[in-house]
C-alpha cells in the first residue's frame, strides 16, 4: 500500500515520541502539542460539539472543506488536549475515506496504548469514533448529492 | 510549621498488614504501587483469595438443593458466612441478613420492595444531598412508579447534614424536612464516599422513628471503618457492599428488621426464593431466601466471611486509627500544594480525602499520578449532585486503607508537586 499523507504522519509522530525515553519527556511534549492545537472558533465550543465517554471535557468540531474534513478541537484538560491535539494533526485536512480506513496502531507505538484501554474514564476512542463518525457521515452525504 | 518526622503508627504493624496483600507487591509503569483507590474497592489480603479459591478447589456445589455432601458443604460454608455477618453487625437473627451482589443490588431491593410495601401518590423519600447515585436513582425510579416525591436534606459547606431545617417546628413546610404527614422513608448514607464524612446516623434515624418513617442505612463506605451495631444504630435496613471491606466483588448485603422485611414483597423472582410453584399462584420461602432469587455468589459469600474475620482479627478500631494518622498527614501535606483546596472538612471523616487544585484538571493529575505508581480516584465519583453543590466538575479523590502508610502518603504528595509543576 502506498504510504499516503496520514500515514507518513502517523510514522513522524511515532518518531517524535521516541526521543523521550521516559514517561515525564513524553507526557511533557503531550502537554507541548495540545497547547500548540490552533484555537477552536468560540461558537464551535457547544454542547452538541461535546465527546460523550470523556471525563474531560473535549469538544471535536468538523466542517467539509474541498472534500477533505476540517478538524478543530479544543478540550480543558491538558493532556487530553494533547491526544486531541495528535489525532487533528494525523486526521486534519484529509479525505472521509483516508479517515474511515486509517489504522490507529500509531497510539499503541507512542506509547499511549493505555489511553486505548474500554475504560470509561478515556476519551482517546470516543475522539476517535468521533472522528470516524464524521468521515462517515461526510462521505454518504457527498455520494448522495 | 512542617516537621520531616512521619507519625509513630504505635503498635499497630503495617507492615504485617501488607505481607497479607500480594498485590501491594505490583509494580506499575516500574514503580511500587500505591493503591488509594480503597472507597472504590479495596485490596484483597491472601485469607479471603484462598477461601474463595479453596470452595471451588474443594466444595463447590450449589446450595440448598443436592442431598449430597458437597452440596451440603457448600452450603454450610455459606452459611458460616450469614453468621459471622450477623455478628459482625450485631443483628438479632441471621435470617436478617440478605445476600446480594454488592450496596447498588440492596438499595434497588429496598427502594422497589419499599417502595411497593409504603409508597402512595403524594408520599415523600428524604436522602441528602452527598448521596451516591446508588442511593438516589433506586429511590427516583421508585417514586416514579408511585407518584411520589424526592426529598434531599442540604449539605452544607464543609460538607456535613444541614440539619437546621430538620428540627424546625415548622419543618412540614420546608423542602427538605421529614413530614410527619409525607415522609414514608429516610435513606441516608453512613459515611459519604466523595467526602468521607461520618454521618450522625443514629441521631437521625432515632428522630424519623419518632414520626414512624422507616430508615434506611447505606454503609458502603463505613463497614471497612467503623464498627457496625445494626441494632444500636436502629435503622430498619442497613446496606454495605464485600469488596469494599476486603471481600471479593460481587458481594453484598441488606441487613433488615425481621418485622419489616416479613412485611416487604419480594424484588427478583426465581429459584431458591420459592415455596410452591403453579401456574396460578406461587408462595414464596422464609427469610431470607424470599429475596435470594437464583444462585448466590457462593464462592465470593464465603470470602467475605473470611473478609469479615480477618478484619475482626486485626481489630477495625486499630485499622481506623491507623487511617486517621494517614488522613490527618495527608490533610497537612497536601494542603502544602499551591492552590489545593479539600473538598470535604468536616470534623468527623473516614480516610479519604477529596481535592481540586486550582488550574489542573482532575483527570490530568489522576494520569499523571498513574505514571508514577499511584492509584487515585478522579472524576464525580457517582455523586454529581455533590459536585454540583460544591461547584466543581470533579475531584482527585485519595482513600486509605489499614495497609497504606505514611510514606506512600509523602510519595502522593511529592508526585503531585511534580504533576502540578508539568501541569502549570
Amino acid at each position: 500500500m502506498p504510504s499516503s499523507q496520514l500515514t507518513q504522519t502517523q510514522q513522524e509522530l511515532v518518531s517524535e515520541f521516541a526521543m523521550f525515553s521516559d514517561w515525564q519527556d513524553r507526557y511533557e511534549h503531550l502537554i507541548e502539542l495540545g497547547k500548540d492545537l490552533p484555537l477552536i472558533a468560540p461558537e464551535h465550543k457547544t454542547d452538541d460539539n461535546l465527546v460523550r465517554g470523556c471525563q474531560s471535557r473535549v469538544w471535536l468540531h468538523a466542517a467539509p472543506q474541498n472534500g477533505n474534513i476540517h478538524f478543530t478541537a479544543d478540550s480543558d484538560a491538558m493532556i487530553t488536549k494533547g491526544i486531541v491535539a495528535l489525532l487533528v494533526r494525523v486526521y486534519n485536512d484529509r479525505t472521509p475515506q483516508e479517515i474511515i480506513g486509517a489504522s490507529t496502531e500509531f497510539i499503541d507505538q507512542i506509547g499511549l496504548r493505555a489511553h486505548l484501554s474500554p475504560n470509561r474514564s478515556n476519551g482517546l476512542v470516543a475522539m476517535l469514533d468521533q472522528m470516524k463518525r464524521y468521515a462517515v457521515a461526510f462521505s454518504s452525504s457527498t455520494n448522495a448529492s | 510549621m512542617s516537621t520531616k518526622a512521619a507519625p509513630v503508627t504505635n503498635a499497630f504493624s503495617v507492615e504485617e498488614i501488607r505481607a497479607q496483600f500480594p498485590i501491594l507487591k505490583e509494580l506499575i509503569h516500574g514503580k511500587p504501587l500505591v493503591y488509594f483507590d480503597n472507597a472504590a474497592t479495596s485490596q484483597k489480603p491472601r485469607r479471603v483469595i484462598k477461601a474463595e479459591s479453596a470452595y471451588y478447589a474443594t466444595i463447590n456445589a450449589n446450595v440448598h438443593r443436592g442431598v449430597h455432601t458437597l452440596s451440603t458443604k457448600a452450603t454450610e460454608a455459606q452459611e458460616a458466612a450469614r453468621e459471622i455477618i450477623r455478628r459482625h453487625i450485631n443483628a438479632k437473627h441471621v435470617h436478617e441478613v440478605i445476600f446480594t451482589s454488592g450496596t447498588t443490588a440492596s438499595m434497588n431491593l429496598a427502594a422497589f420492595s419499599l417502595g411497593q410495601l409504603l409508597l402512595k401518590k403524594g408520599d415523600e423519600v428524604l436522602i441528602s444531598g452527598m448521596e451516591h447515585h446508588a442511593n438516589i436513582v433506586p429511590w427516583q425510579m421508585a417514586c416514579e412508579r408511585h407518584g411520589a416525591k424526592l426529598k434531599v436534606i442540604p449539605v452544607t459547606d464543609s460538607g456535613e447534614w444541614d440539619l437546621k431545617p430538620q428540627r424546625r417546628s415548622d419543618a412540614t413546610d420546608s423542602a427538605t424536612s421529614f413530614s410527619a404527614e409525607r415522609t414514608r422513608i429516610l435513606a441516608i448514607s453512613h459515611v459519604s464516599n466523595t467526602l468521607g464524612t461520618i454521618n450522625p446516623v443514629k441521631k437521625l434515624i432515632a428522630e424519623a422513628k419518632k414520626l414512624g418513617i422507616i430508615t434506611v442505612v447505606d454503609g458502603a463506605q463505613a463497614i471497612a471503618h467503623l464498627d457496625i451495631d445494626v441494632q444500636d444504630l436502629g435503622c430498619d435496613l442497613y446496606a454495605f457492599s464485600g469488596h469494599k471491606a476486603y471481600g471479593p466483588t460481587g458481594t453484598g448485603v441488606l441487613y433488615g428488621r425481621e418485622e419489616l422485611l416479613e412485611r416487604m414483597p419480594p424484588w427478583q423472582g426465581g429459584g431458591e426464593m420459592i415455596d410452591t410453584v403453579t401456574f396460578e399462584k406461587t408462595t414464596y420461602a422464609k427469610l431470607p431466601f424470599k429475596f435470594e432469587a437464583g444462585t448466590p455468589h457462593i464462592a465470593g459469600i464465603i470470602g467475605l466471611g473470611e473478609a469479615i474475620r480477618w478484619m475482626e482479627d486485626y481489630d477495625k478500631a486499630s485499622m481506623a486509627a491507623h487511617e486517621h494518622i494517614l488522613l490527618e498527614h495527608a490533610t497537612k501535606e497536601l494542603l502544602t500544594v499551591d492552590g489545593l483546596r479539600i473538598i470535604g472538612t468536616a470534623k468527623n471523616k473516614v480516610g479519604v480525602i477529596s481535592f481540586v487544585i486550582e488550574g489542573v484538571h482532575h483527570y490530568d493529575l489522576g494520569t499523571l499520578l498513574d505514571q508514577q505508581g499511584i492509584a487515585v480516584r478522579t472524576g464525580h465519583h457517582c455523586t454529581q449532585p455533590l459536585m454540583e453543590r460544591f461547584s466543581v466538575s470533579g475531584t482527585t479523590r485519595a482513600s486509605f486503607a489499614c495497609f497504606n502508610t505514611v510514606e506512600e502518603v509523602e510519595v502522593m504528595v511529592g508526585a503531585t508537586r511534580k504533576a502540578v509543576k508539568m501541569l502549570r
